[in-house]
């Protein structure tokens, strides 16, 4: 295959699954902004997030307030911001019209009527919590069109790698924005104050938006604990969006495509799979969430360039 | 608006012809209102799927949907065989032309064509003098614009022997017309055109450098922007190729290589759907960044396959056009089986005081172009239009040609006053390898506006399924 056709694919693949989980997370604080709160908390859980998403900066360039009207429009509909939900589904069909003739007629098509219907929904007004409900219906179609009609080639490798490695770093982000937001002003303590009902809520709600709940209920048969949640979302094998479960595809899908220089870009993925895979959560709290969070992102973003440079980026003269 | 004729019946209210009658039976049975709703959702399909084309200076990235119609334009099979002969014929004729501009120059010596006529030519590629090609064959897919004008007789328009586009819009009409009309094929015993992607990739592996067992064949497109992205797409998907760009070949110890997830791999024959000009930065535009350096010098060893050849263009141009019946009589030994359009070269004195003194009847072309682009059309022009016409011919007579206005022929198309008879051309594609081969039909190309004779789909132009109808 092609590296460039493997990069289409898979960018195709990380757009559709961003888009996605960006909805999931404007999900909670859309749900989380609900509770009663101050109007500072509210700022401040806002301001996490950006944060968490990288995109404080370009949001404090283009908004000189902070309120959630203005960062809704500039997650959601906002062409000038390169993760905001319109450019990810846009940037994903562009990747697919580049290699449409490598994509089953199906899997085209849905994208390009996701990418319609998200032009006839533009300037209309409508209820975000509807609009985040329709992204993940049409990312949920998409990726069931893609599995259940594409050969189980190459092309199907990139487009997994693609989703997991996204989906590994969206979710470690989302699990972030709590700890980071916390850490961000300088009340760790005061964040631990919180009331325990303000806390079920908030992890109630991160457990929905990854469709976590009633798989937390299976697991733990048992209250809601900040630590079981993280434990679900990073350590569990078989919590589909979870660390480890994402990890465990990366590799899988790595070997599959090995070529004569990819093998330190495998261990690093690995690595990173074992430490998991190894890994108790007492441990992770008592060393400090936040500091393996961001450690985890951080190889996320070393294993992308390792990719790139391995497949995507041409080889050869 | 001249008298023209009109496919379906003899004379405009006449009797239907024999060929087009159990058409007409079924559609005297249609609601209009049941072709209406048929073509809103051909139109949903094509846009769902994402057939569309960008149109140039209308903001990049602009994709619009070529109107398709969905009433087909339909030709008995004998009328098919005789076209069919005379599009082998030309074709032919055209490929040894070119081979022998390229090599001895046989017609130029024999005086049928001036020497100037080809060194003057733009198109002309003096990196192509003494190279050869497998089985001599240049234009390894030719497009040929015919017409049909006053009593029925066909003429040939233009040869289209470098890029030419269209015949994704004929298999696709084609899908299209199944799918909304599925008991008109179980009526009517149309031939197929399905297979048109094995037989392209047939010929394109039949035109391998010697010595290659199991050739690599790639479709080189010059990007999602370029206007026909989704042919180039839909061709290398048809045929199960890879679809490249220039900046995913790379020439190394004479041979082209593909970058691929696993290393290099190389490549024989590269279906190519750009022009010469953007091929090479080495040798030709160094300021393109569509094509590979160092792709000519590996072609001029043979080493790799270019489809079409680099230099075709010196036998498709306006200007080359007049000869292309005395080619066929001088390489063939025969008579045309297709007409030309007689055409005055306004380069020779008398005959572009002749074109100057009837413009208002005549259209005038540009010899360089295409498309639609930069033609006078006499009859359908204001008086300023003329004026502007005659001021370029005078600054530049060698840069025009001038042919009578046809009455191109008219079929019954669906517009918004009801189903009404429009201008159509057609563009049979020809394959050349070890052999000559074509779909039957081609594309079909109608002008929607009522009148209108530009059939480009630049300049507003629709398509129609063609039928070549088994008797």
């Amino acid at each position: 295959m092609l590296s460039r056709t493997a990069d289409h694919l898979y960018w195709m693949a990380r757009y559709t699954e961003r888009a996605e989980n960006t909805a999931r997370m404007l999900d909670v604080a859309v749900q989380t902004s609900m509770l009663p709160q101050s109007k500072l908390e509210t700022e401040q859980a806002w301001r996490a997030m950006l944060g968490i998403c990288e995109l404080r900066e370009a949001y404090d360039a283009r908004h000189d307030r902070l309120d959630p009207q203005s960062v809704l429009a500039f997650m959601l509909g906002d062409p000038d911001n390169p993760s905001s939900i319109v450019s990810c589904l846009g940037a994903a069909r562009e990747n697919a019209r580049a290699v449409r003739g490598v994509l089953t007629t199906e899997v085209w098509e849905t994208h390009n009527a996701t990418w319609i219907g998200l032009r006839e929904r533009t300037g209309r007004d409508s209820d975000p919590a509807e609009f985040f409900e329709w992204v993940k219906y049409r990312c949920h179609l998409w990726r069931g069109v893609a599995f259940g009609t594409m050969l189980d080639d190459e092309a199907m490798v990139f487009i997994r790698l693609g989703t997991y490695l996204e989906r590994a770093d969206n979710t470690a982000r989302l699990l972030d924005v709590k700890y980071h937001g916390a850490r961000d002003a300088g009340r760790r303590e005061a964040t631990r104050e919180l009331l325990p009902q303000r806390e079920f809520y908030y992890w109630a709600a991160l457990l929905r938006s990854v469709a976590g709940f009633e798989n937390y209920r299976k697991v733990y048969r048992d209250a809601i604990t900040p630590a079981r949640v993280a434990e679900l979302l990073m350590l569990r094998a078989d919590m589909p969006r979870s660390l480890l479960a994402c990890m465990r595809q990366v590799v899988a899908n790595l070997q599959a495509v090995r070529n004569d220089v990819s093998s330190e870009t495998e261990r690093l993925a690995g690595r990173m799979h074992a430490q998991l895979q190894f890994a108790r959560i007492e441990d992770i709290l008592d060393a400090g969430i936040d500091d393996t969070l961001n450690r985890f992102i951080d190889d996320v973003y070393a294993l992308g360039n390792g990719i790139s440079r391995d497949f995507l980026v041409p080889l050869g003269a | 608006m001249r008298d023209f004729y009109n496919e379906m019946r003899e004379g405009a209210a006449g009797p239907v012809r024999e060929h087009y009658r159990a058409f007409a039976d079924w559609l005297g049975l249609q609601p209009l209102e049941r072709i209406a709703r048929k073509r809103a959702e051909a139109d949903l399909t094509f846009r769902r799927v994402g057939i569309t084309f960008a149109v140039y200076g209308d903001g990049a990235g602009t994709e619009r949907l070529i109107p398709f119609d969905t009433i087909p334009r339909i030709i008995p099979a004998h009328e098919w065989t005789a076209m069919q002969a005379g599009l082998a014929q030309r074709v032919r004729a055209l490929n040894m032309f070119v081979h022998d501009i390229y090599h001895e120059q046989n017609i130029i010596r024999a005086g049928i064509i001036p020497a100037q006529q080809i060194y003057q030519n733009a198109q002309y590629r003096p990196e192509m003098q003494g190279i050869s090609v497998p089985s001599d064959i240049y234009a390894h897919i030719a497009g040929v614009d015919i017409v049909r004008a006053g009593q029925g007789e066909f003429y040939v328009l233009e040869d289209n022997l470098r890029v030419p586009s269209g015949v994704s819009y004929m298999l696709e009409d084609r899908k299209m017309m199944m799918r909304l009309f599925p008991e008109l094929f179980a009526q009517h015993r149309i031939a197929p055109v399905e297979h048109y992607p094995d037989m392209l990739l047939e010929n394109l592996r039949s035109v391998a450098p010697a010595g290659v067992i199991d050739p690599n064949v790639v479709v080189m497109t010059p990007g999602m922007y370029n206007s026909a992205y989704f042919e180039h797409a839909f061709l290398a998907q048809q045929m199960g190729v890879e679809l490249v760009e220039g900046k995913d070949l790379f020439v190394n110890a004479n041979a082209v290589y593909m970058r691929t997830i696993r290393g290099p791999k190389r490549v024989d024959v590269i279906y190519r759907r750009l022009d010469d000009d953007f091929l090479d930065p080495l040798a030709f535009r160094a300021d393109s960044s569509l094509g590979v350096p160092g792709l000519l010098s590996v072609y001029r060893a043979g080493r790799v396959t270019l489809a079409n050849a680099i230099g075709t263009g010196v036998a498709d141009d306006k200007s080359i056009y007049p000869y292309v019946p005395d080619m066929i009589r001088f390489y063939l030994s025969e008579e045309p089986l297709l007409n030309n359009v007689p055409t005055w070269q306004c380069r020779k004195p008398d005959e572009l005081s002749y074109v100057l003194a009837n413009l208002e009847q005549l259209v005038v072309k540009e010899v360089h172009g295409a498309g639609g682009y930069g033609m006078l059309i006499g009859p359908a022009a204001s008086r300023q239009q003329v004026e502007d016409f005659r001021r370029k011919l005078l600054a530049r007579p060698d840069g025009y040609i001038a042919q009578p206005t046809l009455a191109l022929s008219a079929c019954p198309t669906y517009v918004e006053s009801g189903i009404a008879p429009r201008h159509i051309d057609l563009r049979p594609f020809v394959l050349s390898g070890k052999t000559i081969s074509m779909a039957p039909g081609g594309l079909t190309r109608v002008a929607l506006q009522e009148g209108s004779l530009v059939v480009n789909s630049s300049q507003g132009g629709g398509t129609k399924d063609t039928w070549i109808l088994e008797e």
